[in-house]
């Protein structure tokens, strides 16, 4: 009986988000007095599994083979049923990308054991694990508990911190073979345009967003566009001229609101908000953004909220730990420079 | 050619909702809407049902609260609505919800997609769409954000997955399961015609015997309900003479915290 952490890889080597996953394996291990098993599928798993052990792994399952060297469900799926088979973990813990929504999910079905979805705390209580999450968008906590010898867990991102690193420790390292061949599937990947280095909104530890009030730059659209278009126009200049600069010097990623989304400001993977993003960064910047219920639900769980806001009735006030009051045109670029003084 | 959808109705996104005196959650008498990830898949499944030239079908899980969203799919021109509601089954865990939703794709034998949304915005366990697929041995395509081409004579489909790293493209057999995201349509609004013929419809409620299966036990159960800590919420506003001395009283907040 161990617990299992599930380490998603990319291009052979581990999503640093990951080692959440390891963060939240410990907090049930040492509860229930057992140790942590990494599970590693794909290219340079060896390698991959040594750092688990850094991170706290006794030991690594590690499967590098041709089947599995890019991640697909159904091959990733019921080797890790089979695995889960044999070993009899405690726990399965992933983090809830969409690799790890589907993956446990899938192997729950198998093994037919419960499955806690986007847990953001984790207890043991008479050696039962006991998850918490969130529910109606944040305004209701629940916890939920399983009753199967194995439990499923997927955490959501940056609810468990990374465990401590341990550079001397070495995990013990076991290989095994596919449980099915890629040969096997029914559908094939044709095509991933990955963007390599983008900052991944879920993972980032800043995120400077802007809203509708994106429209109200003073800079002059083409004389050839007009009413929307040249919002539009402004918007995106606005985006790429007025924010990404701030974000540039934080390391921040961009976050809009659906407004701002759906007038075609800006695409929808930057949607934070019920129907876009739930993320909790260290530090968000909302500008021109009025802080609907709805996009609060996606913001509210940040630690600090700046909000810049030339309305000063508008409700991200109420949620933000320091606001201004002004037109985010002169206040981010102020700020921007600020902390370009500051941080050089 | 058949394409099923799933869809339940959630309290109005707008609602307060709260743990009452008894443990429960309640969001009082504010009415419910259906589950507005879902609105995205209604719409696919009435475009892919007249692509292919078949049928449309959309299916709740659960109490008469979902007949709301139900009513609301077939006015919107889904064709067909059916619950399940099985009591006795805890249809609140996903592996009684799949079993339940397996078997009624199973019942209705000539499906070749079944369509869901990215996940019920009220309790966000987005789960359900994978343990289906997993129960019937479908593909399983989740957050696509484009379906390229269906050829359901062919048996096929190619479709664009938005993933954390960027964009996919997967070509899989039917039967698949799929769940789409906000933005691969504009859901129409229901017209008074098909809101009229929805409020007339008749919805067939079928049981776990009129399925034929047998319900697997519940391998979760929610231990209580509660209210998140009050966020602490000091707000200062930042004034000064002018922005370049707000900017930098902000600065110096935030270094101050510690969260630069
Ligand atoms: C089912 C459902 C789901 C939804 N999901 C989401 C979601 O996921 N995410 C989301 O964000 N919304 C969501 N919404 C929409 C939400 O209700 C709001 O409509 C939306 O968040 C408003 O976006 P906004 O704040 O950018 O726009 P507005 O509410 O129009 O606010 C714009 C703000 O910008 C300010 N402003 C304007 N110009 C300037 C300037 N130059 N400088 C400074 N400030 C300026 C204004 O004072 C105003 O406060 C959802 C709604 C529904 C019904
Ligand atoms: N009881 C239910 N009946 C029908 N559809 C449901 C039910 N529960 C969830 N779904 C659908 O399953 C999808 C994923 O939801 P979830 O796994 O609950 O986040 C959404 O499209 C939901 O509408």
């Amino acid at each position: 009986m161990s617990v299992f952490a599930c380490i998603e890889t990319f291009a052979s080597a581990a999503e640093s988000s990951s080692w959440e996953a390891m963060g939240a394996a410990q907090s049930i291990a040492e509860a229930l007095g057992t140790d942590i098993t990494a599970i590693i599928f794909g290219e340079n798993s060896a390698a991959i599994a040594a750092d688990a052990g850094k991170f706290g792994a006794a030991s690594a399952i590690i499967c590098d083979a041709d089947a599995m060297s890019e991640y697909r469900l159904e091959t990733y799926a019921a080797l890790l049923s089979n695995l889960i088979d044999e070993y009899k973990p405690a726990a399965v813990v992933a983090v809830a990308t969409s690799q790890g929504r589907e993956l446990l999910a899938s192997a729950a079905v198998d093994c037919q054991s419960g499955l806690i979805a986007e847990v953001i705390d984790l207890r043991v209580e008479d050696g039962s694990i006991i998850g918490a999450r969130a529910a109606y968008a944040g305004k209701v906590l629940m916890e939920m508990s399983s009753h199967t010898p194995t439990t499923f867990v997927t955490v959501r991102g940056r609810a468990f911190p990374p465990p401590p690193i341990n550079a001397a420790a070495k995990p013990s390292i076991k290989q095994v073979s596919p449980a099915i061949l890629d040969s096997e599937l029914k559908s094939v990947i044709d095509d991933l345009s990955a963007e390599i280095g983008a900052i991944n909104l879920a993972d980032a530890a800043i995120i400077v967003s802007g809203g509708r009030g994106m429209a109200n730059n003073p800079a002059a659209a083409p004389a050839d566009l007009s009413g929307e278009e040249a919002n539009i126009w402004r918007a995106k200049d606005g985006f790429a001229n007025t924010l990404q600069p701030l974000a540039d010097v934080l390391g921040a990623a961009i976050g809009a609101s659906r407004a701002a989304v759906d007038a075609g400001y800006i695409p929808y993977e930057h949607q934070v908000g019920q129907t876009g993003k739930v993320v909790s960064p260290d530090l968000y910047i909302a500008c021109g953004i009025s802080g609907a219920i709805q996009h609060q639900a996606g913001m509210r769980g940040s630690k600090v909220i700046v909000a810049i806001n030339k309305d000063a009735e508008a409700p991200i006030f109420k949620l933000a730990r320091y606001g201004i009051v002004g037109d985010l045109y002169e206040v981010v670029p102020a700020l921007t420079d600020a902390l370009k003084a500051r941080l050089s | 050619m058949h394409v099923v959808t799933f869809t339940r109705s959630t309290p109005d996104t707008a609602a307060r909702v709260w743990v009452n005196d008894e443990g429960e959650v309640t969001w009082g008498d504010v009415g419910t809407v259906v589950n507005p990830w879902d609105e995205y898949s209604l719409e696919e499944t009435i475009v892919q049902a007249k692509h292919g030239g078949g049928e449309s079908t959309v299916i709740a899980i659960g109490s008469d609260l979902h007949n709301d969203a139900l009513k609301h799919s077939l006015a919107m021109g889904i064709q067909n609505a059916l619950r399940v509601d099985e009591t006795g089954a805890d249809a609140n865990d996903s592996l009684v919800w799949s079993a339940l939703a397996a078997g009624a794709i199973r019942k209705l034998d000539d499906v070749d997609l079944v369509i869901f949304g990215k996940e019920s915005v009220d309790v966000a366990t987005d789960q359900h769409t994978y343990q289906l697929a997993r129960r019937l041995g479908w593909t399983m395509l989740n957050f696509v954000s484009q379906i390229i081409e269906t050829d359901y004579a062919a048996g096929t489909i190619q479709a664009q997955k938005m993933l954390e790293r960027g964009n996919q493209v997967v070509s899989a057999r039917l039967p698949a399961v799929i769940s789409v995201m906000k933005g691969i349509n504009e859901p129409r609004y229901p017209n008074f015609l098909g809101i009229r013929k929805a409020a007339k419809a008749q919805i067939p409620v079928w049981s776990a015997a009129d399925l034929g299966i047998s319900i697997p036990a519940a391998a979760t159960s929610a231990l209580r309900y509660f209210s998140p800590p009050e966020r602490e919420t000091a707000t200062e506003m930042i004034s000064g003479n002018n922005v370049k001395a707000q900017a930098a009283t902000l600065v110096d907040r935030l270094f101050a915290e510690k969260v630069l």
